[in-house]
């Protein structure tokens, strides 16, 4: 174990992990809401991820986006990449519930089936963007990686003295970013009409539509809210890797899944100190071993706290008024 | 004294087939439990109270079960009576005391543990097996007895000589039964299917016994339950409600069946509201309300006692 | 696709099928048989365009008929785990790849276990544990891996269960590649013996050209372990299952030992799991980590599902539809996976209770259906 390799640099694999981890964050959010409300882990999810992914580079390429654009065109081409993410993750997300989970939930099928459609799903999406679309248009789509413009170039801002560590835009923008979404989908859930409707549904279904709630639309709202949350991170995650592949979505998927499960499923804040400690570790787990076993820390994470701690460090409870 | 059965239950289906019980052909040699003396202590429910995070369930609820006795547990809605079947069958364990069966402790203990020991139930709203047949629901509880295991139902290879009953009739095969024997899976198979065609032709439905549980008319579902519960050989059976939905037809049989089940050498248990019925089949009953004993006694003492009255009734506004 | 299945239950096989005299079944089974064993050899047409080796990119038929044996064991034990039991479990590809790397490191005169014993113990190079006992090993291994993997796990919720078991299934693969100093890492262990058999041709009986000796071999077992999970679903052990899939609780209380039934359909799903794993890594004599990745056990659930759980004709079926389909269609292998995840969904929201489902599921299903029909018409 590199013990060096980890203090020497704390500081800076300390801010890699917030990073990773409030990526990782925001695509648990969809996990997470979803199982709050329909116990029901959605396998889709992580393709909805990376079709924001690829909604991003699409964008900059009608934009015409390039390194090294003035500031007002930089600022233009990412909001318009944060909306059309969104837009293109949100309805996804919403497509895979109308089409898959919807016709399920009529015939009361069992739990294993709605796993078993989401997995279909999720290959039907991948394979779309690594074979139909391949086969319809040619490159970029396929099985290979493919390059996104770096539209925000990396400037560093300032340095934190005594430390010496370097504090760079995509860094702010990004953890910056991650903390304002959850933040005001916290603020949704809690205190809006509709945030108290998914709160209900979450809590006893049968109940809430006796009291006048939809519970239709309270999970087409929750399938919007999760996937525009995954657009926003496909954003962020251009942002910092400026690549995308056709099966992205399986590990980041993955790793937010694992800390969706670390905070505590159904639980909103649980996804964001689920994400930021699994980013912290992973990080730290590279530098004290070699990077290869990187994945195997998300299972194993993930194995463990199921078998020990299934409800997760803040408790299963979208339902409940404080996370 | 007041009639305190309760109004026919809206979820009876009236219009079913008419019960009619078939004459008990079972043979009871099968059937008969071989136990101690009677009169002794069976169970002993020791100041038990259970809580609920803030809610008291069962609070310091103290009585005891005489093996061979029938003894009628009641109480208002609420009250805590099927809360008491679930500590005694292990779904709950007590927060504060304990319950014995033949003075060992077996509060905290599993529920299939528990059922081995000899404690059975049947349940207030039927949690029968549905896409079971009713022969093979009993089953289940046939092979709550064997000792068959995993290996042996897969590979066969315990072998015993059973008796006449069980030989095979061809005689290629009872050659071969007769050198290596049968495996000990087949004999209980066969001994489990037999018996559990005596239990129910002793609730007598045996009738239907192929037809799934699911499929089954009302009061034979609820017969049922009880062979089911039966076939696992419990010194002590416990009975939820019963006869809920039955017209006083069928709660005159199933006081019938009550009793007969005492003279196999069960000890049983009664949850009822039909007041009629549980002053009729039991020898005591024990009162609960709010989760706490409130009387305990004879079925003539306990009818008579102001404070059931109160229970069921409610005090009359000028009252003290 | 619903007159389909209505002319099909007109047709009643399944009744006339067990109505038939017991002679009548026993014949024909052996019929099918036989005929399985003669596939290999299949060349009379149209029939045998069934073949998947007729154009020159076509695998070797028998090579395919094998592969079909081996996921058809893959599917009876994963039917134990989840059609009978109802256990979900997303990582069945873990056991499979214990058992092949318990046969590659424990038979392979070149695996560093081997060559580790070799060397301590000053053995030739050729030297390395005989086939015949790398089998019980493999069965060990993978039984203990079921052990430890299902004790502490089977009392957590379903969807729980399912998501630990994929994560197991990936920590072996990947322990297997990174763990260079036991496994070889990603370049996998060569020289994994077959089983004995006497010299043909200059060859050993087991070889990669006369593959259809390996199916014959795959086919037997098949038969043996399909007729043993047939004796346990027709005895106590399957009531228990049944029981437990019903109404745990109710079943625990009538003294039915639910966990322990449930560790067993684990532990026996592992065994055949590793079995099926040891004939693959045998009849390929190399085993690498990336014949094990996370789509093989999406496949393996995937044949279960939709064949139809709870059903051995069902889930041979679906091995069948998903090995054979694929291969017979080679030129197409790069719609593969999205055909596959297309048939998934289809199957699932059309008939989610698979193509041939037993005659319990299909009821179980019809019941869940009118239920919730009834409370959407309440809501």
């Amino acid at each position: 174990m590199d013990w060096n390799n980890l203090f020497s640099g704390l500081d800076r694999h300390t801010l890699d992990g917030i990073t990773r981890g409030s990526i990782y964050a925001l695509v648990a959010l969809g996990y997470t809401m979803v199982y709050g409300v329909m116990k029901l882990i959605n396998f889709a999810h992580s393709e909805v991820f990376m079709v924001g992914t690829w909604a991003v580079l699409g964008t900059y390429t009608v934009f015409g986006a390039t390194t090294g654009m003035g500031l007002g065109m930089i600022i233009l081409a990412t909001f318009a990449a944060l909306l059309v993410a969104m837009l293109a993750s949100a309805g996804t997300a919403l497509a895979v519930e109308r089409i898959a989970y919807r016709p399920l939930r009529k015939k009361g099928a069992p739990p294993l089936i709605f796993l078993i459609t989401g997995i279909g799903c999720s290959i039907v999406l991948v394979e779309v963007f690594g074979q139909v679309l391949r086969a319809f248009f040619g490159p970029p789509f396929g099985r290979v990686l493919v390059d996104i413009p770096i539209v925000l170039p990396t400037k560093v801002l300032f340095t934190i003295p005594g430390i010496d560590l370097a504090i760079s835009n995509t860094r702010v923008i990004i953890i910056l970013g991650a903390i304002i979404m959850m933040v005001a989908l916290d603020f949704f859930v809690n205190k809006s009409r509709l945030g108290r409707g998914v709160r209900a549904v979450a809590q006893d279904p049968d109940t809430a539509s006796l009291m006048g709630v939809n519970r239709e639309r309270v999970i087409m709202l929750v399938f919007v809210l999760g996937g525009a949350m995954a657009g926003v991170a496909a954003l962020l995650y251009t942002i910092q890797y400026d690549s995308t592949k056709f099966d992205v979505g399986f590990i980041i998927g993955l790793k937010a899944f694992t800390a969706a499960v670390l905070g505590g499923i159904g639980n909103l804040r649980g996804a964001l100190v689920g994400g930021l400690i699994l980013g912290i570790v992973e990080v730290y787990g590279s530098a004290l071993w070699d990077s290869s076993w990187t994945n195997v820390f998300a299972f194993v994470v993930l194995v463990l706290v199921l078998m020990f701690r299934p409800t997760g460090l803040l408790g299963e409870s979208l339902g409940k008024a404080r996370a | 004294m007041p009639d305190l059965s309760k109004p026919e239950s809206t979820t009876h289906h009236a219009a079913d087939e008419p019960l009619t019980v078939a004459p008990d052909t079972s043979d009871h040699d099968v059937l008969t439990m071989d136990v101690g003396p009677e009169g002794e202590t069976l169970l002993e429910i020791d100041h038990v109270t259970l809580r609920f995070g803030g809610v008291v369930a069962l609070n310091d609820v103290n009585f005891s079960i005489k093996r061979g006795e029938i003894l009628g547990l009641i109480g208002p809605n609420g009250a805590g009576k099927t809360t008491c079947f679930n500590v005694m069958t292990g779904v709950y364990t007590p927060t504060s005391g304990e319950v014995r069966l033949s003075g060992k402790v077996i509060s905290g203990t599993k529920p299939h543990k528990i059922n081995a020991l000899g404690i059975a139930r049947t349940f207030q709203n039927i949690r029968l097996f549905p896409e079971m047949s009713a022969l093979e629901n009993v089953m289940v509880g046939c092979d709550a007895r064997h000792k068959t295991s995993v290996l042996g139902a897969l590979f066969r290879a315990y072998r015993i000589r059973p008796d006449e009953a069980d030989m095979p009739t061809s005689p290629l095969r009872r050659k071969f039964a007769q050198v290596f024997g049968v495996s000990r899976h087949t004999v209980e198979e066969r001994s489990g299917r037999r018996k559990s065609m005596e239990l129910l032709k002793f609730v007598g439905i045996a009738d239907r016994a192929h037809e799934l549980s699911r499929n089954l008319p009302y009061g034979y579902q609820r017969r049922l339950e009880i062979a089911r519960a039966l076939a696992t050989e419990p010194e002590l059976i416990c009975l939820d409600e019963p006869a809920a939905g039955f017209n006083p037809a069928e709660k005159e049989d199933l006081m019938d069946l009550i009793r007969r089940i005492r003279d196999l050498g069960h000890t049983v248990l009664v949850i009822e509201h039909d007041m009629k019925l549980v002053l009729g089949v039991t020898d005591r009953i024990v009162v609960l309300e709010f989760g706490q004993k409130i009387a305990e006694g004879s079925p003539e003492d306990v009818a008579r006692d102001p404070k059931v009255i109160a229970a069921y009734l409610g005090e009359p506004d000028d009252a003290a | 696709m619903s007159t389909v299945s209505d002319a099909y239950r007109g047709l009643r096989l399944g009744d006339r099928w067990n109505q038939a005299p017991q002679w009548t079944r026993r014949v024909g089974m052996l019929l099918v048989i036989a005929f399985a064993f003669y596939l290999p050899f299949l060349n009379i047409l149209p029939f045998a365009y069934i073949r998947t080796d007729l154009s020159s990119s076509g695998s070797d038929w028998a090579s395919v008929l094998f592969l079909v044996v081996v996921y058809m064991i893959v599917a009876v034990g994963l039917n134990v785990v989840i059609g009978l039991a109802g256990l979900l479990d997303l990582g069945y590809v873990g056991f499979y790849a214990l058992g092949a790397y318990s046969v590659a490191l424990f038979g392979s005169p070149s695996s560093p276990v081997v060559e580790a014993i070799q060397a301590k113990f000053g053995l030739s190079e050729e030297w390395a544990v005989p086939f015949a006992i790398c089998i019980p090993i493999a069965i060990l291994i993978a039984l203990v891996a079921g052990v430890i993997l299902g004790a502490p796990t089977l009392r957590l919720r379903g969807d729980y269960l399912a998501i630990v078991t994929l994560g197991f299934g990936e920590i072996i693969r990947i322990t297997a590649r990174n763990l260079d100093f036991v496994t070889n890492g990603a370049t996998g262990i060569s020289g994994v013996p077959v089983p004995p058999g006497p010299e043909i041709d200059g060859r050993a009986f087991f070889n990669t050209i006369d593959a259809h000796r390996w199916y014959w071999l795959a086919l037997t077992i098949l038969i043996i372990l399909i007729w043993m999970a047939f004796r346990l679903e027709h005895s106590r052990v399957g009531r228990a299952w049944l029981a437990i899939r019903e109404d745990e609780d109710a079943a625990a209380i009538m003294g039915v030992a639910a966990f322990k039934y449930k560790l067993w359909a684990f532990a026996i799903g592992a065994t055949l799991g590793g079995l099926a794993g040891l004939l693959f890594g045998s009849k390929q004599q190399y085993v690498e980590p990336n014949a094990f990745m996370v789509n093989l056990s999406f496949l393996f659930v995937a044949m279960v599902v939709i064949g139809g759980s709870g059903n051995v004709y069902g889930v041979l079926l679906g091995a069948f539809l998903l090995t054979y389909l694929p291969e017979r269609f080679r030129e197409f292998q790069e719609w593969r996976p999205f055909a596959f995840g297309l048939a998934l969904v289809v199957v699932m929201i059309l008939r989610p209770q698979g193509l041939v489902p037993s005659r319990r599921r299909a009821r179980e299903f019809e019941d869940r259906k009118v239920e919730a029909e009834e409370a959407a018409a309440d809501a």
